[in-house]
């Protein structure tokens, strides 16, 4: 059984809008273990990032309500102090943020911006320091590390600049590991490095990862276990087998039916119906996603779905799930 | 039968430097490439960013200068007319912009910005030109009275089809299409592709389709060309590219997808790192001294490759 680095426990972050708060993340609980990779996957709005964000406490607070558990390390970190939470950021968590280029700071050459993580949380010397940098970039795969240790980020390409950010991210060996998107902004030559990367990395330093992002293609090659958001909640937990073979939330099944793969070519793409619906006009009862299936009567919905463990290790959301069916005759190979 | 030929297309960007700002070499943004289109087969531009994709897409519409070569559409070369000249092909020709976000003006209404095309190639009165518009507003799926909405009040889809009105006013020919759906989430990304599939039956369209994701390309376009540094690295159809790819560069590229079947992960890993090995090993054999792809070959009737 592996050890759980990172327990969070009926999390929930509202957003001030005009005075009313508004649920982003509505009561997820999660467990990362060490060495695994665990994905959020959700289109835009769903969630997945406030939930990263709210880890770590990069919410603006006077315009934020958090309420639940976050424990890392045996401490909630929802009820940390800023200074408490600085010993941690950059220590025991580490961030990839998704654009390298603005994650970066231009004024700086990369060997100084990797070793600023370790002139707040370690006492090394200034050559010790060099020296684990120097370490760092190549642990990364950066070719010629003591040439690139004085650059600075506008000279290096967009999948160098990455692997810098990833390098400052481990560069004091941390616990949990925050990948926001790490390969939107990569071509695809540079996506399937940096995953292979991550993925070596996970497993030199036993780190768990918490990987945020859109592509379902990304999600099949790199996690271990997934974790579907719509509307703020988790719709569907499994692991990534399970979930790429055996879907059951329809918003999953819709989901997969509407990527153009390469594997399987498909003759129309499945459309899901509607938009998803803006914070203020979520509805908050019953279940989320059943204006978008139309389709399926009122009846086969849960009043109060939650969460249920329909066979070992794979969650479900709502009863409707049981019903869904394609109203264009099913899924197409 | 052809309907837009480019030939031996270049665009070259100077690089000004020194005391005067004397021109000290050039950008190769686009480096003698030569394709064809016929009429009602999407034809795919495919590439990493930087590979010249977007600078080939503009200059066919004639918002980038070609250096040289040609661009022959409907049997005149476009890069050799005068503005005033080129006016009247531009009805013929249209662009699909990648950011609906910024690509529609916010302080314009929607008739305004479907209608805009209009207002410079035709005389409408005010009552016809809204009928026309909200025809073509129902048509790509939404309102009629969303014409007197702001961009800001859509989302993302829905703007993307205000595009798309936008392009199809004119009943173009050719519509250029540049990352029309890498803005949008996968949900609504599968509507406008089908929705642009759906149309380019309905109105006989042509399109010129650039992306750089494969997975979308296999499924939209007829014909691929693969760009590497400006020039062609492989063209052909859609399964001569996708099942028989013979440059390595187009191999490693195929390779690097992600595979959307997690029990084929290690599979997929190992034969990726076979093709990195061939690609450090074969380098010099598919491309020369200076890191550039050969001259196009034909190895038959449809497929070409760059090898010496």
């Amino acid at each position: 059984m592996k050890r759980s680095v990172l327990q969070i426990e009926s999390l929930r972050v509202s957003f001030r809008i005009q005075d009313e708060y508004y649920a982003a993340v509505d009561d997820v609980s999660l467990t990362v273990h060490e060495n695994e990779v665990l994905a959020i996957v959700g289109e835009s709005g769903c969630g997945k990032s406030a939930l990263a964000l709210s880890i770590i406490g990069l919410h603006p607070p006077e315009r934020t309500k958090l309420e639940g558990t976050v424990v890392f390390k045996g401490k909630n970190l929802l009820t940390q102090s800023v200074q408490a939470l600085n010993q941690i950021r950059g220590k025991d968590i580490g961030m990839v943020f998704q654009d390298p280029l603005t994650a970066l700071n231009p004024l700086m050459t990369v060997g100084k911006q990797i070793e600023e993580s370790m002139d707040y949380h370690t006492t090394l010397s200034t050559a010790e320091k060099r020296n684990r940098t120097l370490e760092l970039l190549e642990q990364v795969g950066i070719s010629n590390p003591s040439q690139t240790y004085d650059r600075y980020p506008h000279e290096l390409s967009g999948g160098m600049r990455q692997r810098i950010v990833i390098a400052i991210a481990i560069a004091c060996n941390p616990a949990l590991l925050i990948a926001d998107e790490p390969t939107t902004a990569l071509d695809v030559t540079i996506q399937a490095q940096i995953i292979s990367l991550l993925k070596n990395l996970q497993q030199q330093l036993n780190t768990g990862i918490l990987l945020i992002t859109h592509d379902l293609g990304v999600v099949a090659e790199m996690a271990d276990r997934v974790a579907v958001m719509y509307g703020g909640e988790i719709v569907e937990l499994a692991d990534v087998h399970t979930l790429f073979t055996r879907p059951l939330h329809p918003y999953t099944r819709s989901l997969l039916q509407s990527i153009p793969s390469l594997q399987t070519p498909k003759e129309t793409l499945h459309v899901i119906q509607g938009i998803v619906p803006p914070l203020t006009k979520l509805p908050r009862t019953g279940c989320r996603f059943r204006s978008r299936i139309s389709w399926i009567h009122e009846s086969k919905h849960e009043p109060h779905p939650i969460l249920r463990e329909v066979e070992p290790n794979h969650w479900v959301r709502c009863t409707c799930y049981q019903h869904f069916y394609f109203p264009d005759g099913g899924e197409k190979a | 039968m052809t309907f837009l030929r480019v030939n031996q297309l270049k665009v070259h960007y100077p690089v000004r430097g020194g005391f005067f700002r004397k021109v000290i070499g050039h950008v190769k943004a686009v480096d003698g490439i030569s394709f064809e289109l016929k009429k009602g087969e999407t034809y795919g531009l495919v590439g990493e960013s930087g590979c010249g994709k977007t600078t080939t897409g503009r200059t066919i519409i004639g918002l980038v200068k070609a250096t040289a070569g040609e661009i022959l559409f409907d049997g005149k070369d476009l890069t050799k007319l005068s503005r005033r000249e080129f006016v009247q092909y531009r009805k013929d020709i249209q662009m699909i912009f990648q950011d609906p976000y910024s690509s529609l003006n916010p302080r314009k209404r929607v008739l305004d910005i479907v209608a805009e095309p209009l207002r410079n190639f035709e005389k409408l009165s005010p009552q016809e030109e809204k009928q026309k518009v909200q025809g073509l507003i129902e048509k790509v799926g939404l309102h009629s009275d969303s014409v007197y909405k702001y961009p800001h009040e859509f989302s993302g889809g829905q703007r993307q089809r205000i595009g798309i009105a936008r392009a199809l006013t004119l009943n173009p020919k050719l519509i250029i299409a540049d990352e029309p759906v890498s803005a949008l989430d996968v949900s609504v990304q599968a509507q406008v592709l089908n929705f642009m599939k759906d149309i380019q039956k309905e109105f006989q369209l042509t399109y010129l389709f650039i992306s750089h994701d494969l997975g979308i390309i296999r499924y939209m376009c007829d014909r691929i060309g693969i760009m590497y540094r400006g020039q062609f690295v492989e063209e052909g159809t859609k399964d001569e590219i996708f099942h028989d790819p013979k440059h390595i560069y187009t191999k490693r590229l195929l390779a690097s997808i992600p595979n959307a079947d997690p029990l084929r992960r290690q599979e997929q890993q190992k034969l990726r790192q076979q093709i990195e090995k061939d690609y450090e090993q074969l380098y010099s054999r598919y491309f020369d001294a200076e890191g550039r792809v050969y001259p196009l070959k034909r190895i038959s009737e449809t497929h070409s490759v760059a090898i010496p």
